[in-house]
């Protein structure tokens, strides 16, 4: 069952590959503004890197969360998931991993190109690497509680950036902890586990408060 | 019970396999707030829906293992296919369907050859046939259907009428909101009317 959420929504992305183009398109060029904007002092450059690569992550997420259920919402979809045979939860798990994987995924991959503009090392570069792989699934996650409540408000876009990047401050402190840490060759490990722990809490809570959300705005 | 007003009250209603319900009622009269209610998106105000003798909410999700139902909104998405759309929503319910059948449903509602197309292509009547075709392939005991006649043509409500009529004669139980009649020559036809 899950498996059919998960292709539906891969080929619904699929079949709107601009979408997806368009987020990894925002955080390519985010993270490139810095660089050019501050100009060739190295120093300065990677000290800012973990930083500025996670907060572009973060928005970028945002600009996709918007739609996890909109579109669903608005042709009648989501109502016909609502009643389905299976716990809700289940296929809000289903949807977040389709989210993942189109939203966020792709991000993983490039961030360690695009790290390169800040002169990081090649173990840095592993490092950012595995804190976005470990954390990006805290941002579908947590989005998706976001992208329930203000489902079907006008604005929601806006609303769903003032209620969720709060809540993704203990993924940003930690993920760009541990890119921090290797930048001055301290180990990033703790870090990283944090930021595991922290995706594993949002696992258990997220997928139900988000069920418990659609619920409402369904009403 | 929607905002402040109180859209019906006293209802009671007992229903048997085999029975067809005609919604009927003005705009804004609660046909469709009284469907939500009874596949519970809605929750009611005052009162309890039961099926099988269990009330719907401690069944949760195993209620909608007996109960389909079409809302105003075709459900159906833009850019799948007509098959597509049919095989998941299907497969979402625990139904499994080939491609094959998923042809031979599309074939009987009317849309033969444009299986293949994006919905988006579709016109608003095809639309409705792409969800209706879920009916001939679904094992559900109650339909909930909330006016889904509108922009059918003539041939689609036949078709429509000859469904629910198979539908009853399976001992199954039919709740339409409507405007039209509909003459059934199958099951028990029970006719509740909304007022404002």
């Amino acid at each position: 069952m899950l498996r059919w959420i998960v292709w539906r929504d891969l080929m619904l992305a699929w079949r709107r590959r601009s979408d997806m183009l368009s987020t990894v398109f925002f955080f390519v060029i985010v993270v490139s503004l810095f660089p050019l904007g501050i100009g060739p002092e190295t120093q300065l450059l990677r000290s800012i890197a973990p930083g500025v690569v996670w907060v572009a992550a973060l928005l970028a997420s945002m600009l996709s969360l918007g739609r996890l259920f909109a579109n669903d919402y608005q042709d009648g979809t989501l109502e016909q998931l609502l009643l389905t045979p299976q716990p809700l939860y289940l296929v809000v798990i289903g949807k977040v991993l389709a989210h993942w994987i189109v939203a966020e995924i792709p991000l993983v991959l490039i961030a360690p190109l695009v790290g390169v503009q800040f002169d990081l090392s090649r173990e840095t570069l592993w490092v950012l690497f595995v804190s976005l792989l470990v954390g990006t699934p805290i941002l579908s996650l947590i989005g998706s509680v976001g992208a329930a409540l203000t489902l079907g408000l006008r604005g929601g876009g806006v609303l769903i950036s003032i209620l969720i990047l709060p809540l993704y401050i203990p993924a940003l402190i930690f993920g760009a902890g541990a890119v921090e840490a290797s930048i001055i060759g301290v180990a990033a490990a703790p870090h990283l586990y944090l930021l595991g722990a922290f995706a594993v809490v949002s696992l258990l809570f997220a997928p139900w408060a988000a069920s418990a959300a659609l619920r409402i705005s369904l009403e | 019970m929607r905002g402040d007003r109180r859209l019906f009250s006293g209802l009671d209603l007992l229903l048997a396999p085999g029975t067809f319900v005609q919604l009927t009622g003005p705009n804004g009269s609660g046909k469709t707030s009284l469907l939500r209610i009874l596949c519970g998106l809605l929750a009611p105000a005052e009162g309890e829906v039961r099926w099988d003798g269990a009330n719907i909410r401690s069944l949760a999700e195993d209620y909608y293992t007996s109960v389909t139902y079409l809302g105003h909104r075709p459900g159906v998405k833009d850019e799948l296919s007509a098959v597509e759309n049919l095989r998941i929503s299907n497969e979402l319910n625990g139904v499994e369907v080939s491609h094959e059948d998923g042809l031979a449903a599309l074939q009987r509602i009317g849309l033969g050859g444009r299986e293949s197309l994006p919905a988006r292509f579709l016109s608003e009547g095809q639309r409705r046939r792409v969800a209706l075709a879920r009916l001939l392939l679904c094992k559900t005991r109650l339909w909930l259907l909330d006016e889904v006649m509108t922009s059918l043509d003539k041939g689609a409500v036949e078709l429509v009428r000859s469904l629910i009529e198979e539908h009853l004669n399976r001992g199954g139980i039919a709740i339409v909101a409507t405007h039209q009649e509909l003459e059934l020559s199958a099951g028990v036809t029970k006719r509740l009317e909304l007022t404002t």
